[in-house]
Formats: C-alpha cells, sequence, structure tokens
C-alpha cells in the first residue's frame, strides 16, 4: 500500500511545512526578539561581547536544563538540580579554598558527590516509591541547608586560578570555554537520546513503564541511571558556576531552577517537538536568557526576571501541552 | 429450587399489594447496530416490583449492550423505548434521569474510591453535590451508620475502603446504590431499580450468601433487582427470573421454578452449527515443548499442564477462574505464587523469580490483553513501538542505525498488513486492529519459542481477526508453541489445537479433536461452574 495515497500530494506537504515550522518556531522567535533588542540598544546589545557574556554565563543554566531532561525523559522529576549545583559550588569554595586541596581532587570529589545525591534521592523514590516531587523538593532543602552551615553562609572567593581560566579564560571566536562545555553535554546526550538504545530505553520507562517492564527493561535500574545522571550533571553545573563566578555563592544557584525547568518544557516544543531534547533545551536557555539580558539592558527592575521566568515556564507547558495533545508522559 | 432463608424474596405473583401491572423497568423492542454487525435485535422485557431479574448469556451475546444503554453508555436503534415505571425514558439514558427515576448500576469494578474512607464513599454524592456550603460530618457520619446497620453490616465508616475485604466492598457498593434509589424514591414514591452486574466472580461462596441476603433485602423493600452472572446456579437461587441472550437475540424467559441447569445452559449456547474450522492437530502427537508444574497465582490454584512443540493452547473459563492469569505468571509479569517449568531438556526453573526479562531471554513472549497500558506506547513510533525489546540488534559500530529499523518496520508492516504501513506514525494513530498487528509484529519478529496472548483480538474488527489467526496458525506450523488466553470460545474453536477450561481456579476441561468446538467449550465453561463452590478459592484483591 502507497503510503502517500491516501492524502493528495498538496496536503502532505502542507503538513510537513507545519511540522517544519513547528520545529524551528522557537528558533525564529529568538531571532525576533534579538533584532527587537538590537533595534533598541544597537550599540550595546548588538555586540559580540554582550553575546559572549551571555553564552558563558548562562552555560551552568544550560547544564541544569540537561540534566533536568534525563529523570523528565524517565518519567521522574528532579528539582534539587539548582540546590545540588549550590552544594557543589561551595563545596570547591570549602575545600579549595579554606582547606587548601588541590583543584583535582575537589573536582572529583564534587562529581562523587553528584552520585551519592542521585543515589539518596533513588533510594526513596525507587526502593520506597516515595513520589519524585516530594523527595527532590526535600533534598532541595536539606542541601541548602547543608550549604549555609558548611559556608557559614558568606560567598567564599579565591578559588583555583586554573578553574576559572578553564571555565571563562580561555576563548573560541571569542566565546569562553564554559559555553563549549554544554554544547559538549548537549552533543553527548543527543548520541545517548537518539543513537543509542539506552536512549529508547529512557524513552520507554518515561511514557509506558509497564509496557517497558513487560518487554525486558530494568526499569528501576533505569530510573536509578536518570536520577544518578542528573544529579553528576547539576554538579557539573555547580563546577562550572564556581569557575564563571570565580567564587562560591551559597545562594544565587537556586534561582537557576526555575529557567532551567523552563528551558526544559520549552524546549520540548522545538527540534524535536514533544520529547525533551538536548537541542531544544539549550536553544530555549538561551532564548530565555537573550530576554532576561535584554530586559535588563532596558533597565527594567529586577522583578520583571521572575515575572518572566516563571510565565515562560508556564506558556512553554501550556505550549507542548497543545502540541502533544493527549499524549502528555505520567511523570511522577 | 426454592428461597428457603428466611426474609425470603418477594413474588410479585403471590403479593396482593404488588402492582402487577405496572412494572419497574420496561424495555422494549432495543435493536443495536455497531457499523454492520448487529450487537441486539430487537429485546424486550420487564422487570416488575421486588423481583429478582437474571441476565443471562455468555460473552458477546449482547448482554453488555445492554447494560451500557440501560447506563446510557449507548443510544439503542430507532424503534427501541424504555419505561420506567410507567414514565417514558428519553433515550440516550441520562445520568439525571437515572438518578431521579431511581436507577443504580453496580459495575464489576463497583466505582468505589480505594483511598477514601467507607464513610465517604458512601455519601459521595451527598458529600460532593452542589447547593451546600457546609457539611456536617456529624449527620453524614449518622446517616452513614444508619444504612449500614439497616443491612447488618459490622463496617467501621472511617475505616478505608482498599483495608476491606473484597465481599466488604460489593456489600458497601450495593448499599450505596440501594440508598441511591431509595433517596430517588423520597421524592417520586415509586420503586427503583438496582442492576448488579456480575458482582461475585472474585468472592468466595460465603460472599456470595452475604451478598443475596442483601439482594434479599432490596426486594423485601418492594425495590427490584436485574442481576447478571455467569453462575447459573447463583442465577437460579437467587433470581425470579431469567432472561437469556445469545447471539444479539432473546434466546428466552423463564420463571425459576421452570428453570433447569441444562435447560438454560442450552438456551445459553443454542444449538447453532459450527463452523468448518481449521484442521487441529492431534495434541499427542507433538512433542511437550514446556511443562508447567504446580504453577499458582492469586487466583490460579496450583496447576499442572504442559504446551507442546508447534501446538496452539487454548485456556479459557468464566471471568475469575484463573485461566487469565496463565499468561502472566508464566512470562514473569506477575508474581507466581508457585510453580515451575521444565524446557524440553532443559532444567525446570522456578517461576516466583522469573523476571519478564529472563523469560524474554529464554524465548518467551507476552502480548498482554491491556493494549494500551501494557503491551505498547502509543504517544510512540510504529518504529519505537515493534522493535523495543530488540533495539540493541540495531546498534552497530556505536551508532543506533535508524534506516535500517525504519526499513525493517517497513517490510513487517508489508508482511503483517498494518495500515498504513508508515514506521514513522505514532501508534495512537492506528485502530485498534492495526495497532495490535504492529504488536503481534514484534514478537512474532523475534521467533520466540513460546508465545502467550491475553485476549489477542478483544477490540479488533474481523478482518483484522483473520489475518492474526492466520499469523499464529502459521507461526506453530514453524514450530512455536502459543498459549492464548480468551473468553471467546469461538475464538477458541477457530485457532487451537487444544483447549483447557478452568474453573474457581482449578482445571477441569481438557477439549481435543472432535470436542473442541464453540458450542463444546461453552458448555464446558457452564458445565464446569456448576462444580460445588470449594472452600481453597483464594480471594482477589481489588485491582
Amino acid at each position: 500500500m502507497n503510503d502517500t495515497a491516501k492524502t493528495g500530494p498538496s496536503a502532505s506537504s502542507r503538513r510537513h511545512l507545519l511540522r517544519l515550522f513547528e520545529r524551528y518556531a522557537l528558533l525564529l522567535v529568538w531571532v525576533i526578539i534579538i533584532a527587537l533588542f538590537s533595534a533598541a540598544m544597537p550599540s550595546s546589545f548588538f555586540s559580540w561581547g554582550n553575546f559572549s557574556i551571555m553564552f558563558a554565563s548562562y552555560a551552568p543554566a544550560a547544564l541544569l536544563a540537561l540534566a533536568i531532561i534525563v529523570p523528565l525523559t524517565a518519567g521522574d522529576y528532579d528539582l534539587s538540580v539548582g540546590a545540588t549545583l549550590t552544594l557543589s559550588a561551595s563545596t570547591i569554595g570549602v575545600l579549595n579554598v579554606w582547606h587548601q586541596m588541590p583543584i583535582l581532587l575537589v573536582l572529583l570529589i564534587v562529581i562523587l558527590m553528584g552520585v551519592v545525591v542521585g543515589l539518596v534521592h533513588a533510594l526513596f523514590i525507587i526502593y520506597f516509591r516515595v513520589p519524585s516531587l516530594v523527595v527532590t523538593l526535600g533534598s532541595t532543602s536539606v542541601m541548602s541547608g547543608l550549604v549555609q552551615w558548611m559556608t557559614n553562609s558568606s560567598t567564599i572567593g579565591g578559588i583555583d586560578n586554573s578553574l576559572i581560566m578553564a571555565a571563562v579564560g580561555y576563548r573560541l571566536f571569542g566565546i569562553p570555554y564554559a559555553f563549549y562545555y554544554a554544547i559538549l553535554a548537549a552533543l553527548i546526550m543527543w548520541y545517548i537520546f537518539d543513537y543509542m538504545p539506552l536512549g529508547r530505553r529512557l524513552l520507554f520507562v518515561g511514557r509506558g513503564r509497564e509496557v517497558a517492564r513487560l518487554n525486558g527493561i530494568s526499569v528501576d535500574k533505569v530510573r536509578l541511571g536518570a536520577l544518578i545522571m542528573s544529579a553528576v550533571l547539576s554538579s557539573a553545573a555547580g563546577i562550572l558556576y564556581a569557575g564563571v563566578l570565580g567564587s562560591a555563592d551559597p545562594y544565587s544557584g537556586l534561582n537557576f531552577l526555575l529557567p532551567a525547568f523552563a528551558a526544559a518544557f520549552l524546549g520540548a516544543t522545538t527540534i524535536q517537538p514533544g520529547r525533551f531534547n538536548p537541542w531544544g533545551a539549550i536553544v530555549a536557555v538561551y532564548f530565555l536568557a537573550t530576554g532576561i539580558t535584554g530586559l535588563s539592558m532596558l533597565g527594567i527592575p529586577l522583578w520583571v526576571t521572575n515575572v518572566f521566568n516563571g510565565g515562560a515556564l508556564i506558556l512553554a507547558v501550556t505550549i507542548s501541552q497543545i502540541t502533544r495533545g493527549r499524549e502528555a508522559s505520567d511523570i511522577g | 429450587m426454592t428461597l428457603s432463608s428466611g426474609q425470603a424474596g418477594h413474588d410479585p405473583s403471590t403479593d396482593p399489594g404488588a402492582p402487577r401491572a405496572l412494572p419497574v423497568l420496561s424495555v422494549k423492542n432495543f435493536s443495536k447496530t455497531f457499523g454492520g454487525a448487529r450487537a441486539l435485535q430487537n429485546v424486550s422485557f420487564d422487570v416488575m416490583p421486588g423481583e429478582v431479574h437474571g441476565l443471562l448469556g455468555k460473552n458477546g451475546s449482547g448482554k453488555s449492550t445492554l447494560v451500557k444503554i440501560l447506563a446510557g453508555f449507548h443510544t439503542p436503534d430507532e424503534g427501541g423505548s424504555l419505561f420506567f415505571n410507567g414514565e417514558k425514558v428519553s433515550l440516550p439514558v441520562r445520568g439525571g434521569d437515572a438518578r431521579r427515576l431511581g436507577m443504580a448500576f453496580v459495575h464489576q469494578n463497583l466505582g468505589l474510591v480505594p483511598s477514601l474512607t467507607v464513610l465517604e464513599n458512601l455519601r459521595v454524592v451527598q458529600l460532593t453535590g452542589g447547593g451546600r456550603s457546609f457539611i456536617n460530618w456529624a449527620a453524614e457520619e449518622a446517616a452513614a451508620v444508619g444504612a449500614l446497620k439497616r443491612f447488618g453490616l459490622d463496617l467501621d465508616p472511617h475505616e478505608r475502603v482498599d483495608r476491606l475485604s473484597p465481599v466488604q466492598r460489593a456489600l458497601l457498593a450495593i448499599v450505596r446504590a440501594f440508598e441511591e434509589i431509595e433517596a430517588a424514591r423520597a421524592i417520586t414514591g415509586k420503586p427503583g431499580l438496582v442492576l448488579l452486574d456480575e458482582p461475585t466472580p472474585f468472592l468466595p461462596a460465603s460472599g456470595v450468601q452475604q451478598l443475596f441476603s442483601l439482594v434479599r433485602s432490596i426486594t423485601a423493600a418492594g425495590c427490584s433487582v436485574i442481576f447478571i452472572s455467569h453462575d447459573i446456579d447463583e442465577v437460579m437461587e437467587i433470581t425470579d427470573r431469567i432472561t437469556v441472550l445469545r447471539d444479539g437475540r432473546q434466546s428466552g424467559e423463564l420463571d425459576r421454578k421452570d428453570a433447569t441447569h441444562e435447560k438454560i445452559v442450552e438456551m445459553i449456547v443454542g444449538q447453532s452449527m459450527s463452523r468448518a474450522g481449521h484442521i487441529k492437530r492431534d495434541p499427542a502427537s507433538l512433542p511437550v515443548y514446556a511443562r508447567f508444574r504446580d504453577l499458582a497465582g492469586q487466583m490460579l490454584q496450583p496447576s499442572n499442564f504442559h504446551v507442546g512443540k508447534g501446538e496452539i493452547l487454548g485456556l479459557t473459563g468464566l471471568i475469575g477462574s484463573g485461566y487469565e492469569e496463565v499468561p502472566y505468571l508464566a512470562f514473569g509479569a506477575r508474581p507466581a505464587s508457585g510453580g515451575t517449568i521444565q524446557i524440553a531438556g532443559e532444567q525446570a526453573f522456578d517461576q516466583v523469580t522469573l523476571t519478564p526479562k529472563a523469560a524474554i531471554d529464554r524465548g518467551f513472549a507476552l502480548l498482554p490483553g491491556d493494549r494500551q497500558g501494557a503491551s505498547g506506547v502509543d504517544s510512540l513510533s510504529i518504529v519505537d513501538n515493534m522493535f523495543l525489546p530488540d533495539v540493541g540488534r540495531f546498534f552497530r559500530g556505536g551508532w543506533l542505525r535508524n534506516r535500517a529499523m525504519i526499513d525493517e518496520a517497513h517490510i513487517l508492516g508489508t508482511q503483517y498488513e498494518v495500515r498504513p504501513n508508515d514506521p514513522y506514525l505514532k501508534l495512537s494513530a492506528l485502530s485498534g486492529g492495526n495497532a495490535q498487528k504492529v504488536l503481534i509484529a514484534r514478537w512474532m519478529n523475534r521467533s520466540p519459542h513460546l508465545l502467550m496472548l491475553d485476549e489477542p483480538t478483544q477490540g479488533v474488527d474481523v478482518g483484522t481477526r483473520q489475518q492474526i489467526f492466520s499469523a499464529l496458525r502459521k507461526a506453530a506450523a514453524e514450530g512455536m508453541s502459543i498459549i492464548c488466553a480468551s473468553s471467546e470460545a469461538e475464538q477458541l474453536a477457530d485457532i487451537c489445537d487444544r483447549v483447557l477450561v478452568f474453573a474457581k481456579g482449578r482445571i477441569c476441561h481438557e477439549l481435543s479433536g472432535d470436542a473442541l468446538t464453540k458450542e463444546g467449550i461453552s458448555e464446558a465453561c457452564y458445565a464446569s461452574a456448576a462444580l460445588p463452590h470449594s472452600n481453597h478459592i483464594s480471594q482477589r484483591a481489588a485491582p
């Protein structure tokens, strides 16, 4: 049977165009807002320097958005990514600055800490069957408390220069390395999601746990892996954040949570609409970053940032709900 | 058989107080056509006040279509009409009308919320109803306690429903339905009707008796009950009159005193000719592939059976008889409470610790009956669904060969006649039959040694059904062993070499050769249900 026989060529090409538009609509909107801000502030906004700073300073947020989409694809929430980032950055400050430990050892410890955070989440979510929303909301508070305790609520400056150089010191095409780490992570994740059987397993576990189980997939192992992955990526985002700032800030990392979530959901409306996908998340992070940067350069007060991020999150989920129709995955 | 219990049934023919002329419910000329198929043809019957009216018929007889019309899910074809206490009811039946007139339904799933309390479930209408700004908990509790006490139900109103036994849950649902029609009677002054749709399959014998005494107190209050069951003995015990449906038509109406077990079976099964079936193989001539010993589950009692190499083995019985568990237990999809499998020439292994993954590695395959919940993912593409269990095969040289997957999906789609054959389409874009073909192709393509299916043709049109059957026959001819659990006798007679009939958790009949006909299977199902209630029936926990 000929597939195209039942729909005329015009109908099918129209559908094709529509699909193409859906995939790249967010990129288009991004270009439009860049054009608008550039028209308003031709010298200050539309400069390579401005963009390169934006690309670097939002790299931790990009990494965080990537971290979130792993468990989201497998059907679990991880609300603790912001707190994990902060914990990681603060630990770097405490161990490297206050305890004079060599930076490479510190980084290793921080990554291992990410594994531990993921394991603890998995213990409650998978073993005790506590909803992921509850567990990661609780662990956010726990980790924030620990950060206050170990840093005495103070910002720790003087982190090893090599970390700062690796994050923002060296540049390629004028953009600090920090940006390329996020791109590298997206590239690897794209490969896993689309070109490895693991990606399909992740997807089936998220969309139909019982189906996955009856097809021989170890659902618990996949969820465990996803939770560890998100915590490790959040720790990596913390390393990047410490590098970008050059210090460990016990509070500001939490502010990344909302834009990262907004980006994860907004990203699911683009590139591969209907799926959480790494390139969509990257595009969405920088789309939001452009909006916030532009607005703040226009001199709009700080509270607008919060309104913008929150509004974008709700709008993104609404759009993805509409484009995906009835097939919302059951995350919980 | 007579009613011997103290509060005997209300017999309308001898009670001078009952208005004989006016039935509570009067169904006139109900027909229903789906597409071209007639599910129901000119069915008419009356239910008198204080009467328990039995409704019998096997799967596909039109029984559930009739219930769905009464419940307002379907609109009957032109020409049908419905009267309730003499008042003409507009069709389709609206929920509001049913409630106002005093018609309540207790479906098999009971419609209770397991995580809420007895009180909340019992008073759900009053608690959630509009027009009130304040809930008087003390009054609600008093009302609930009153209702429970009236029926001699010893339940704590604050107990959560999921902590109740299956019997208590069924009784609670019936009491709620009765309260509902009594509330209507308080306004209309006319008796109501409760329809019980297969409330008993998962209840032990003692529970059935408790349920019956509750039914008797409802009729003693002058209300009527429609009682639907597969169990002929139960129907003969509790009902006053029985309407039997077969192939969408009314095959008879009986007074209980004229009814015998044999007569009812004949009316249910009928004498229609068996179609010229497939050529059945002699199961004895096939070498044994797998031998199950003492396989047991929640309903299934320890059972021994085997499946031959290249044999299509059918499993059937009435709902709740345990046969439907077998494919899931044998695949490790649900935990077995005991048993072993021995594959020809291999060590026997424990069924209790079997996981689906291990089962797949051994060459087993399972196609569950719940297509959307357990078999395929609607929101993902045909190709993803097709290669779910063996996507690893396409991972070569560090790369998932998407092109190769699409190509192979296209070939399989042609082979299994999936329409439209576009591997990128989401499963939700296909009809039920075509989605099932995709999922069957998934497993067939792996050439499993043992394929297990649960209701493989549920919600599948007739044409697709034949395609699925021929795929199964072809696979069996090539040596695949197939176990098919189904409630449809005709389907089993069409494809199986041998059929095991289950009753009350045990295998009680084995049919093969000339005995394996549609009628033979139906007869065996009902004959086995007449066996005395065993005392070791395990109760099935609520789903």
